[in-house]
């Protein structure tokens, strides 16, 4: 992906690579299909021995980067999670992970610990965002003494049902706040919900004046905005190099259909109209891997721009990887929807992704309100 | 040259700063509108345009990439984009950007003899020589190597007569590159050549021509009995083509070559706002969410070409694109322009229509651009032949059925109007 690498990134890419390919076959996928968890505990200890959880975390709360730009390196993961449509909780363990960190890891100690072995799984609930949230969803946070109360409902909570940590983001007087609950806390309700991907499990969690102590809080009580938004940056970051690498495997896989399929006693690849979608496939696919290494980029060197993009790249990627994978079943024609044919695990990866952490739309409408202040300060 | 001499890029950074801050003014209307509504203020902003190449070159900052022995800097690629970054926001001599640095001056250096880079780069350099392309002719656009202008041998000279087309600023340049037919008898790839020769003679008639919009910045000339030189032949007899596949190349590459001194768009962009704010502004657009989405996605569309430009050229040996990388970036940036001339007329809603040039900023623009905004899928080589490349070359699809490559070229259909 990036052209870039240094000997210990491709090493460190390389390895993630190798273990995928021999634990996240497309045959593996299809046998998770009906698991509810969609990956096996023995599968994400190992990827977190392979660092796929510490990247965000600094060295002294216990985890580290392979090159000190942990969001690029994280980056590399993520693209070779797209590349295999790999299961397990990527971005919210890391986001989860990375919060704890930047509140200082000694306050939520054994949970930072569980999260960079991979023995502890966190789901992230969002009842707060500046990207808009489904209908109902919302969770406000207030304090009462010594406790905080936790009420509302947020919706998709990856992993939820497995997890055994919610880190909440929720309002507090119109400021966010951030706690993480154990899923056992009293008034926590998690509900499994279907979903696109053949191994990735959403639910959706109500708070019913869920009580915990203060020290349960991330940070202080409604002092997370800005920590949040940097979290959403890295979750917009794996988003943006997973669904590149599912776009690559798809473009590949139908590229080599081309060559393979003949119809009238020519390839596909033969046939003109046909040779100008590939083009323009390669075009969003290139601007799709420049956009995400960027945002990557950006991100770990925590830049003036990083806010803008990421969300550039979350609209781009969403809207023209969606695009790529739906053309690339159109060019396979009736097997193209089939589920005997891998095609769709990726179309599933790439659509799935542009739902979370904010739509293209509402990416354009963070861009814009960035270039109107701009304007208006010009 | 060894690494030692090079200066690293943040001192010259630094330096290019102090400079720039002290020698250039900020950007003018005319760098950042290219064609003048007359020929006199366009003239005299070419004049402009000369000088300033001029004050960079006594400034020591004129072909940050060129070699040494040719007046340059013998500096890299990262060194001009410093350059670039800190030019953001000051006037340039845009009008020699582009046909003259990139593709013209990069085609020089490629494939001139010593005593040609000699003669020609230290006066480009220093803003003396506008350079053209006499590449595209009337009977065919996006098949170059049609070409039917002929270059006959006449002892030590060679006798050109034809016509060419789409060539900007032909009017008021100096020299040109010619892409000539020189073997009827060959394939058409294989019996052409490129040739160098001052524009303004009296065997070269130049008209006109006039664009949708009024603009007559683009000429059509016609070549009667031109005497050239065979020491202003660029490239051996008959291998044009070797010549005119880089030339094309660095004509996609255009004003992002390494060649090229020009500012960053982005920062220029974050100086002015962007333009699409004011035109949603004068529109009474700017809290309407429709209006919002096309400004994001504008911007998007701004960010991803940024990026993709930035990925194109430092496509390192990791990348699998290789030389005709610069096809996916002109496919995109075609794609691209299109988009934004469209949300650029969208926003503007009936100001695009009937303006009022004093009062309706960059709105004015929105409609004629948006008449105008299939250029950007047309010059520089078609968006349909961008993707050939991409297709035939990068992907290495089958090519398309070309009943003319073996045919000796004066056996090759031309359609009604033989030659």
């Amino acid at each position: 992906m990036l052209f870039t690498l240094t000997p210990d990134q491709e090493f460190f890419r390389e390895t993630t690579a190798r273990f995928l390919a021999e634990r996240a076959s497309t045959r593996r996928l299809r046998q998770l299909r009906d698991d509810p968890a969609g990956f096996d505990a023995d599968y994400w200890t190992k990827g977190a021995e392979l660092g796929w959880t510490s990247l965000l975390v600094s060295e002294a709360d216990g985890g580290g980067s392979v090159s000190g730009a942990g969001a690029v390196d994280l980056s590399l993961v993520a693209h070779e999670f797209g590349r295999h449509a790999a299961p397990g909780p990527l971005v919210d363990c890391n986001v989860a992970a990375f919060a704890l960190s930047q509140a200082g890891g000694a306050a939520h100690r054994e949970a930072l610990d569980g999260l960079l072995s991979g023995a502890a799984i966190a789901a992230c609930c969002i009842g707060a965002a500046p990207w808009r949230l489904g209908a109902g969803v919302g969770v406000e946070i207030r304090r009462d003494g010594h406790e905080v109360v936790i009420n509302g409902l947020a919706r998709p909570a990856e992993s939820a049902a497995q997890a055994g940590l919610l880190l909440v983001t929720g309002r507090t007087d119109g400021r966010l706040t951030q706690v993480l609950a154990p899923t056992t806390a009293p008034g926590v309700a998690v509900k499994p919900l279907k979903g696109l991907d053949v191994t990735r499990r959403f639910a959706a969690v109500t708070f019913d004046d869920v009580r915990l102590p203060m020290s349960a809080v991330v940070g202080e009580v409604g002092g997370a905005d800005a920590a949040f938004g940097r979290q959403a940056q890295a979750a917009g970051v794996i988003l943006a190099a997973e669904s590149v690498g599912a776009m690559e495997a798809a473009f590949a896989m139908t590229l080599e259909w081309a060559f393979n399929r003949y119809t009238f006693g020519r390839p596909l690849a033969s046939y003109q109209a046909l040779k100008h979608r590939f083009a323009d496939m390669k075009s969003w696919l290139e601007a799709a891997h420049a956009i995400a290494d960027r945002a990557a980029a950006a991100v770990a060197g925590e830049a003036d721009d990083a806010a803008e993009l990421v969300s550039a790249a979350r609209a781009f990627i969403g809207r023209y990887g969606v695009e790529l994978a739906q053309d690339c079943v159109q060019l396979h024609g009736g097997i193209g929807v089939t589920y005997e044919h891998d095609l769709h695990l990726f179309l599933r990866r790439i659509t799935l992704n542009r739902t979370l952490y904010g739509a293209p739309e509402d990416h354009h409408q963070v861009l814009a309100r960035r270039e109107i202040e701009r304007g208006a300060a010009a | 040259m060894s690494a030692p001499d090079i200066e690293d890029v943040e001192s010259f950074r630094l330096r290019a700063r102090a400079w720039i801050g002290e020698n250039l003014g900020p950007a003018q209307h005319a760098d950042l509108h290219p064609f003048a509504d007359t020929d006199e203020e366009e003239l005299a902003n070419a004049n402009r345009d000369r000088a300033l190449q001029r004050r960079l070159f006594d400034g020591g900052f004129a072909g940050i990439c060129f070699p040494r022995e040719y007046g340059g800097l013998g500096l890299t690629p990262a060194h001009q984009r410093a350059f670039n970054e800190e030019l953001a926001g000051h006037e340039y001599p845009s009008r020699l950007a582009v046909p003259t640095f990139s593709p013209c001056a990069a085609v020089l250096l490629e494939f001139g003899d010593d005593e040609q880079k000699r003669r020609h780069i230290p006066r480009i350099l220093k803003g003396e020589e506008v350079w053209c392309q006499f590449l595209s002719e009337p009977s065919g656009g996006s098949d170059v190597a049609g070409a039917l202008t002929s270059a006959v041998r006449d002892g030590d000279d060679w006798i050109l007569n034809g016509s060419k087309v789409w060539t900007s600023t032909a009017w008021w340049g100096d020299w040109a590159l010619i892409l000539a037919r020189t073997n009827w008898d060959a394939p058409k790839h294989r019996g052409l050549t490129v040739f160098m020769l001052p524009i303004q003679q009296p065997g070269i008639e130049i008209r006109r021509i006039e664009r949708l919009n009024g603009s007559t910045e683009s000429c059509e000339e016609f070549l009667t009995d031109v005497r050239v030189p065979d020491s202003d032949r660029i490239g051996a007899v008959d291998d044009g083509w070797t010549v005119g596949s880089r030339w094309m190349h660095h004509e996609r590459v255009g004003s992002n070559s390494p060649y090229v001194t020009r500012p960053v768009a982005a920062s220029a962009s974050v100086r002015r706002g962007s333009s699409l704010t004011e035109i949603a502004g004068a529109a009474g657009r700017l809290d309407d969410p429709t209006a919002q989405g096309l400004i994001g996605e504008a911007r998007m569309l701004q960010l991803v070409s940024e990026a993709l430009l930035q990925r194109l050229s430092t496509a390192g040996p990791r990348s699998n694109l290789g030389e005709h990388a610069s096809a996916v970036g002109r496919l995109f940036a075609g794609m691209s322009h299109v988009r934004r001339a469209t949300i650029a007329f969208e926003l503007a809603g009936d100001l695009a229509g009937a303006w009022d040039e004093q009062d309706d900023g960059a709105a004015a623009a929105a409609g004629m651009n948006f008449l105008m905004r299939q250029t950007a899928c047309i010059g520089g080589g078609t968006t349909e032949i961008a993707r050939n490349v991409i297709a035939e070359r990068l992907l290495g699809m089958p090519r398309e059925p070309a009943p003319d490559r073996e045919l000796p070229f004066r056996e090759v259909p031309r359609g009604p109007r033989q030659r």
